[in-house]
């Protein structure tokens, strides 16, 4: 079976008030496989997993996330952001076969 | 030895692949045949194999007092390994003089131990994370916490019974 790959997904309040402390929640679809594990025919599945979550807010660094193989598939995250002004929240993952996805989430903030 | 020195090697190549792989579809590249460790990921606390290895590996030492600061959630009973719920908060102000700059997540006795490390700023408001990881079986989890004067705090280790391991799938 192909494994999906990618497909991003933010979610995130498109407003708050100055000062608000925000959750974001995020999905990617990924196998996280460990190589450690054997298929059917016996032979080894190989680690494919994503290694870094990158997230910015206006461009400006806000959470970076290192991953190992112990995270599950299609990985679930959710953080917090306190919300100072307008902008682009964007995530970035990168995984361990040069696979990189981004997607972004703009919020407005008064 | 020899798969850590492939990967070092990988990981110094790294922009010579990732200059090639951007004339590739996102599918090409995320398909490719050519593995390797993304700049900055740190493979030896991850490759670890004990929980001191790792964290002497990630954290430089093994005897962290536990503080009542580092909150870990996770159920008590998980049916399913391959997929458990935890959350992370640590009790900070989040300013730019006092914040959470690092947190680590293990779990004793996985195949290597470090699950997950998080590296917050100020702007993030809260040092809260909430996602899912593996378990091999029924074991302890446990959080270390670092501020950006280097204090370093733990989580009570949390224990989770596992039904299914999740090393199967």
């Amino acid at each position: 079976m192909a494994e999906a790959l990618g497909n991003p997904m933010i979610r995130m309040p498109s407003s708050a008030k100055k000062g608000d402390i925000v959750e974001v929640r995020s999905l990617i679809m990924n196998p996280m496989t460990t190589g450690l594990t054997k298929d059917k025919a016996g032979k080894v599945i190989p680690a494919h997993f994503i290694q870094t979550v990158t997230v910015t807010f206006n461009q400006k660094p806000l959470l970076d996330v290192d991953w190992s193989t112990a995270v599950s598939a299609n990985p679930y995250l959710a953080f917090k952001m306190r919300a100072e002004e307008s902008g682009t929240l964007e995530m970035t993952w990168k995984d361990n076969t040069n696979g990189t996805w981004s997607a972004t989430a703009k919020i407005t903030v008064s | 030895m020899k798969k850590v020195q492939r990967r070092q090697f990988l990981g110094t190549s790294a922009t010579a692949v990732a200059v090639a792989a951007v004339a590739g579809s996102s599918l090409l590249r995320a398909g490719s045949a050519i593995a390797g460790n993304v700049a900055g990921w740190p493979a030896k606390a991850f490759d670890a194999k004990t929980l001191d290895q790792a964290m002497t590996d990630s954290i430089g030492k093994t005897n962290i007092p536990v503080s009542a600061k580092v909150i870990l959630k996770a159920p008590t009973i998980a049916e399913n390994g391959g997929s458990v719920p935890v959350t992370i908060e640590v009790d900070s102000p989040m300013t730019a003089d006092d914040y959470i700059s690092t947190v680590w997540l293990f779990v004793d006795h996985n195949p290597t131990p470090l699950a997950s490390q998080f590296n917050f700023t100020p702007a993030c408001g809260k040092a809260y994370i909430q996602e899912r990881i593996k378990m091999a079986k029924t074991d302890n989890v446990r959080v270390v916490a670092k501020t950006n004067k280097g204090e370093l705090m733990a989580s009570a280790p949390k224990e989770v019974k596992v039904t299914i391991g999740g090393c199967g799938g």
